[in-house]
């Protein structure tokens, strides 16, 4: 038998569309317009999954995103996906959910035991018994992780695609209730633009679950109807369904997930996204999120069958499902009769029980004449049954509330639908940095001030009346627009939405049973993290007091639904037990997202090749030929070396290094910075920028700098040369690119704006190709009209004309310590010239090098790279490099710095070199350096290894690092110790391993 | 995420901005007379106020100009924009209290 | 030997939007020249108009098409001049020339640039994928052009006319990185 619970009419599902799904296995029908709850209600399908901490049985308790109990590993393979929240999944055919945390199934459960021994896991249990011995818990927490699984991450890649999508409204209406729909339509009938943000897939809110609600005497759906139609009409105005309003973050930044696909089941969307999430700048927000009904705090709440009173409603008047027969309405106020009139009509046999001594008016009135039994000033004590409600024990409640007296009596019930009042959903104003009001009359947080433009309005403002909600509704929909500076801020009547009042509620917000607390039965506040009222008493015993310490220590609000049936609850239990007023226990912060989101969503299309962009130079095409293996420096894809025969990487780089001392070898320096800076003041800023001095320098010659911060510590270097007289052209590091141009412009239009300097960059405008090696001008020979005469152009300066054809600037500058040229054309000759260099150096036996070969030949050389040998708090002196700061110049950047006692006092870490003992061993870089070794750390340390290679034309190991005291060190032997455990005996040295006269460069 | 004003192209995310910090920490125009401490304070040390904060920012995104801004580092509401050399926007008592701008 | 000469994009053989709501086009090597100098010296303004035949752009994130040059509006000093394929040279000799002893700047950025053209009925919708800017006709206009950010990528955008078309203009280095996102941020659309 399907459907059992289906009932014979009504409901907005489709009837003429069955759809088959599976559940744990199973196969189940329910129809097209179903959620997965509705259909697992319909099906009689209770046991929906176990609880996180004891595995008790749990059901279904609501109808929306609050849902703590219900929630399934959805999909399988690549597309599952865990933690869904049953009443949010859209039914669609072949539709595959697993219950969570249970093994082996959900109605035979292993750790259902934890249940049975409850009584030694309280709050606080884990922490108290694994945190000893110390240490101990790292090897613990693995099976108590796993034994608490909250459903499995795919271990596949995610085939599907998801979308961003920037947006800027007017007036963003979070919420498609009828508050939101209002606010929507004043706002839209501006020309405003608006977006309208409603999680389900129908607008209309609660209206969708009250089959008897009127506006202007006509079924309040045909005005849901009406208003989205006349919405739709609107050219600005977007409607989003099955969209959540997710975050709201300062400057009335929200963010949104649309759902576009979900619901046509996974893997059937074609070419539109998943999910799309929506980031949105929105000049008014209006809230209108709804409200959350309260359960109560009575002995074994928890028992699937045990649902709120207005999702029970929702699921038989949306979706024509009455999920039981006998049906127990539990209450404090007048709400939940509207539920207990629903069901009797639906044909179940309803029984209210209401805390209230003498509830009375038009709700009660209705329920009386329909013969529904209501037994006032009675309390449910517990419940029976285990994998399903069977029964509920009730009993009268003493005068104070606080406790039960005389006889308990059994009424059977296979669903219990209880109301202790609502909760307005105030997390996104929360978020949104707004202030709450505890409202008294409500017993409830209500949405106060805030400092960013927004309105609440409807239940979530604490409004529950139709016409209220209306009239909020249409009021600020209005006035958010006139903000925006759309219309005239005149409201339109409210709608004629007549219903009968509801009476006052009463207050308990522990249902106390025959027991003791915590003896037998358990009172859950918290159902996802099975907290209950007895663990509430337990930190407040322990002293954690403040609702910051109450969540932590309970884990209360913790769970995927953060809490949004049991925030309120908790604290209720906690200013109780402590005497004071609720608000003085105070709430806990909201923090995004409200509901949870895929991974997908927040990452976008931005993922795979798009996650991050790989740069490229335009010798790109030519690197993939030689068969590079790449470095990622910043963005860039630099070819690390060129693999020859199989060679690794130290083979490789062996055969380059040598060969470029050789013969030539050519690398692609494109990445290196550039900046072209022009105006009569250029060379005295240059003064300023660099330690050296700039003024003397010639036309077509270059120089090399450091440039300091105002600490005094270097932080980038590079060749500069003077095109001409007011016309400089500047290199930076590849990674330093960016900084270098924004400190720059930061000098010029902040605190010297009267320089007449303008700087732009330009690194990608040449594509460099850099040719080193004692055969390097005999090959550039080969390809340009340059006259390359050492006595004609000498290192250190430039000359224009063409190489291989194309335009070009030659610059005589060396990072090897070797004859070399750096030739720059416009990057779309870049291939055209590194092709023919190549073509042409076959005949000098040219060799291809990369970043790694360029690092071990710099260091023979001694030179620096900023960033590896440098870390900020190096200076220039403490890199030998007094030579390049400049003495006679009044200013420059830093400068004052080198003065400081600290900077200038003796014994500072400096840049020396470093030779092993064993010239075969290669030392990592980041190695310590010390005088002493001890048996094991911490030993004092005097610096550490910042470069460090074979080199093959030293023929042996070299190294470079910072050393306390280095200079005087020179000759010094210390230790290296590892964390292999062997000790390498050093001796310091001067950092220059090659060529210390330098011939070969200017030869 | 903030929306910031910039002096020349409007209102716009903060994604397309850089702040640098504290705004008018003037470069001394004669370092060599500073003593340590002067000089440490100039390079080392900022207001860190809770409360408002003139603080720099670039559109690094848009059209690469430095300028100021008026943030509550509190409240994180921007009181206004204004381009180098010229006076901060006046924040009245008012709009303080009332935690609006 | 010119003939020989070898150009390389870093657009080449990239493809293209399959639908037909998007399209995609290089503007492979057009002319780009920075332009900076002081907006309040008259006679570096009247100079420049010598040179384009047109007047620089002075309010912010405005351009002007005249003749063979484009002028776009980069920020309170600097311009942004697009124009045919090598008219960047003759253009750079022209100006440096009409501004001899007038603090200016102008640089020859063909290179460090590439820019292509998005346009389509669906070009809004892909442009709101990757960039804060607010594209909506109340905001952005033809007419208009900014800096702003798409992704990771640092870009200057024009808007051409209502169908709206756009010239995007963006680092050599990031171009192909931000072709590839506007294929598949278009692949929804059909």
């Amino acid at each position: 038998m399907t459907q059992t619970n289906r009932l014979s009419s009504g409901g907005r599902v489709n009837r003429a569309k069955t759809v088959k799904f599976t559940f744990d296995g199973k196969t189940y029908e329910g129809f097209e317009g179903d959620t997965l709850s509705s259909a697992l209600l319909a099906n009689n399908v209770h046991l929906v999954g176990r609880s996180f901490k004891y595995h008790r049985p749990r059901g279904v308790l609501t109808a929306g995103s609050e849902e703590p109990n219900a929630i399934v590993q959805l999909g399988e393979g690549n597309r599952t996906e865990p933690n869904c929240r049953t009443p949010m999944v859209e039914l669609y055919d072949g539709l595959k959910a697993t219950a969570q945390n249970c093994w082996p199934s959900v109605n035979f459960d292993i750790g259902g035991i934890n249940n049975k021994l409850s009584r030694f896991f309280p709050a606080g249990f884990y922490y108290k018994t694994f945190m000893w011995p110390k240490g101990m818990w790292e090897k613990y927490e693995h099976v108590i992780r796993a034994s608490a699984g909250m459903g499995n991450a795919p271990s596949e890649n995610d085939p599907d695609t998801y979308a961003t999508k920037h947006v800027h409204c007017d007036v963003l209406v979070a919420g498609g209730g009828v508050s939101g729909l209002a606010a929507a339509l004043t706002a839209g009938r501006t020309g405003a633009r608006v977006i309208l943000a409603e999680e389900h897939a129908e607008f209309g809110g609660q209206l969708l679950s009250d089959a008897d609600a009127t506006i202007d005497g006509k079924p309040a759906m045909e005005w849901v109807e009406a208003t989205l139609a006349e919405l739709r009409s609107m050219e600005e105005v977007t409607i989003l369904p099955r969209t959540t309003v997710t975050a709201y973050y300062d400057h009335n930044f929200l963010s949104a997930l649309e759902r576009v696909t979900d619901h046509l089941g996974h893997g059937n969307g074609g070419d539109l996204p998943r999910q799309r999430f929506w980031q949105i700048r929105a000049k008014q927000v209006v809230l209108a999120q709804g409200a959350i009904e309260r359960p109560m705090l009575f002995g074994d709440n928890d028992r699937p069958g045990v649902m709120l009173a207005s999702a029970v409603r929702t699921y038989i008047n949306r979706f024509g499902v009455l999920p039981g027969k006998n049906v127990v309405v539990f209450t404090n106020n007048d709400s939940a009769y509207a539920t207990a009139i629903d069901a009797h009509k639906a044909g179940a046999k309803v029984t209210i029980v209401d805390i209230r001594e003498n509830p009375a008016g038009a709700w009660v009135e209705k329920a009386k004449a329909l013969s529904i039994q209501i037994h006032t000033n009675m309390a449910v004590i517990g419940t029976t049954g285990y994998r399903k409600v069977t029964g509920v024990d009730i009993m009268p409640l003493t005068a104070d509330g606080k406790g039960v007296t005389g006889q308990s009596q059994r009424i059977d019930a296979d669903i219990v639908a209880m109301s202790s009042g609502w909760n307005p959903m105030i997390s996104l104003f929360s978020q949104g940095r707004g202030k709450l009001r505890y409202d008294e009359k409500l017993t409830s947080f209500v949405p106060d001030h805030c400092q960013w433009a927004n309105i609440s309005v409807g239940a979530g403002n604490g409004e529950f009346t139709l016409e209220g909600c209306l009239s909020q509704g249409l009021a600020a929909g209005s006035k958010a627009a006139q903000d925006a500076g759309f219309g005239d801020g005149v409201v339109p009547p409210t709608p004629a939405a007549p219903e009968d009042a509801q009476g006052d509620m009463r207050i308990l917000w522990y249902i106390p049973s025959d027991r003791p607390l915590g003896r037998g039965r358990k009172h859950f506040h918290e159902f996802q993290n099975d907290s209950t009222v007895a663990d509430i008493h337990l930190a407040e015993r322990e002293g954690f007091v403040s609702v910051e310490h109450l969540k932590r220590y309970t884990t209360t609000g913790m769970g995927t639904d953060q809490g949004k049936t049991s925030n309120v609850n908790a604290i209720a239990i906690m200013s109780q037990i402590r005497d004071v007023k609720i608000p003085m226990v105070g709430t806990t912060t909201f923090r995004p997202p409200y509901t949870p989101l895929t991974f997908g969503a927040a990452a976008g299309h931005a993922v795979g090749e798009l996650f991050l962009q790989k740069r490229k130079t335009a010798m790109h095409p030519t690197h993939e030929e030689m068969g590079a293996v790449y470095e990622d420096v910043g963005d860039w894809k630099r070819p690390r070396y060129f693999p020859k025969d199989g060679e690794d990487m130290h083979a490789a780089v062996q055969r380059e290094c040598k060969q470029v001392r050789e013969t030539v070898g050519m690398m692609d320096a494109s990445t290196l910075g550039k900046i072209d800076i022009q105006g009569p003041d250029a060379a005295e800023f240059l003064n300023m920028i660099y330690t050296n001095a700039w003024l003397k320098l010639g036309v077509g010659k270059a120089r090399y700098g450091l440039m300091c911060n105002e600490h005094g510590m270097v932080f980038d270097d590079g060749v500069t040369t003077r095109l001409g007289e007011n016309h400089f052209h500047m290199t930076t590091t590849t990674g330093g690119a960016g900084r270098v141009a924004n400190w720059l412009e930061e000098w010029l239009q902040t605190e010297w704006p009267e320089m007449k300097v303008y700087c732009t960059s330009v690194t990608e405008q040449w594509a460099v190709s850099s040719l080193n090696g004692p055969k390097s001008r005999e090959l550039l020979a080969e390809l340009t009209d340059i006259d390359l005469d050492p006595e004609n152009f000498k290192f250190m300066e430039m000359r224009e004309g063409h190489v291989a054809g194309v335009p070009a600037r030659v610059y005589r500058i060396s990072f090897t310590g070797e004859i070399a040229y750096e030739i720059n054309v416009p990057h779309r000759y870049g291939k055209h010239v590194w092709d023919a260099l190549i073509e042409a150096g076959k005949k000098y036996d040219l060799v291809l090098y990369g970043t790694e070969s360029m690092h071990v030949l710099r260091a023979e050389k001694g030179f620096i790279i900023a960033g590896q040998d440098t870390d900020g708090s190096v200076t220039p002196m403490d890199l030998d490099m007094s030579w390049i700061v400049g003495k006679n110049k009044p200013d420059f950047l830093g400068r004052r710095s080198f003065a400081r006692s600290d900077t200038s006092r003796p014994g500072r870490k400096q840049l020396v070199g470093i030779l092993t003992e064993d010239p075969n061993v290669v030392l990592p870089e980041g190695a310590h350096v010390v005088e002493t070794v001890k048996d094991r750390p911490p030993m004092d340390m005097l610096g550490h290894i910042s470069s460090s290679y074979m080199s093959p034309n030293v023929g042996r190991s070299i190294a470079m690092g910072l050393i306390k005291d280095g200079f005087n060190r020179k000759g010094q032997t210390l230790s290296v110790p590892l964390m292999d455990g062997s000790v390498h005996k050093v001796t310091i040295t001067d950092p220059i391993f090659f060529d210390k006269e330098g011939e070969r460069t200017r030869g | 995420m903030l929306l910031i004003e910039c002096p020349w192209c409007g209102e716009r995310d903060q994604t397309e901005f850089t702040c640098h910090g504290e705004a008018h920490i003037v470069r001394p125009k004669n370092p060599d007379e500073l003593t340590d401490e002067q000089w440490g304070d100039y390079v080392f040390f900022r207001s860190n106020p809770k409360g408002l904060h003139k603080e720099r920012w670039v559109h690094d995104h848009g059209c690469r100009r430095w300028f100021n801004v008026v943030r509550h580092t509190h409240t994180d509401i921007v009181y206004g924009s204004y381009k180098p050399g010229e006076p901060a926007p006046e924040v009245s008592e008012e709009a303080l209290k009332g935690g609006k701008k | 030997m010119a003939n020989h000469i070898v150009k390389v994009s870093p657009l080449d053989g990239l493809a293209k939007p399959a639908g037909s709501n998007v399209s995609l086009e290089e503007r492979r090597f057009l002319g780009k020249v920075t332009l900076r100098g002081n907006p309040e010296n008259k006679d570096f303004l009247s100079k420049v108009k010598d040179v384009l035949g047109v007047d620089l752009p002075l309010t912010p994130l405005t351009y002007v098409a005249g003749g063979a040059y484009t002028v776009h509006w980069v920020g309170p000093d600097e311009w942004m001049i697009h124009t045919q394929e090598d008219g960047e040279h003759a253009l750079v000799l022209a100006l440096r020339e009409a501004l001899e002893g007038i603090h200016s700047q102008v640089v020859d950025v063909s290179d460090y640039y590439v820019v292509m053209r998005l346009s389509g009925p669906a070009a809004r919708e892909v442009l709101a994928k990757g960039s804060p800017l607010d594209f909506h006709p109340r905001a952005f206009r033809a007419g208009m052009v900014s800096g702003t950010r798409y992704a990771n990528a640092t870009i200057q955008i024009s808007q051409l006319d209502d169908q709206p078309s756009y010239d995007v203009q963006v680092r050599w280095s990031f171009a192909e990185y931000l072709w590839n996102y506007f294929v598949e941020a278009a692949r929804e659309f059909g």
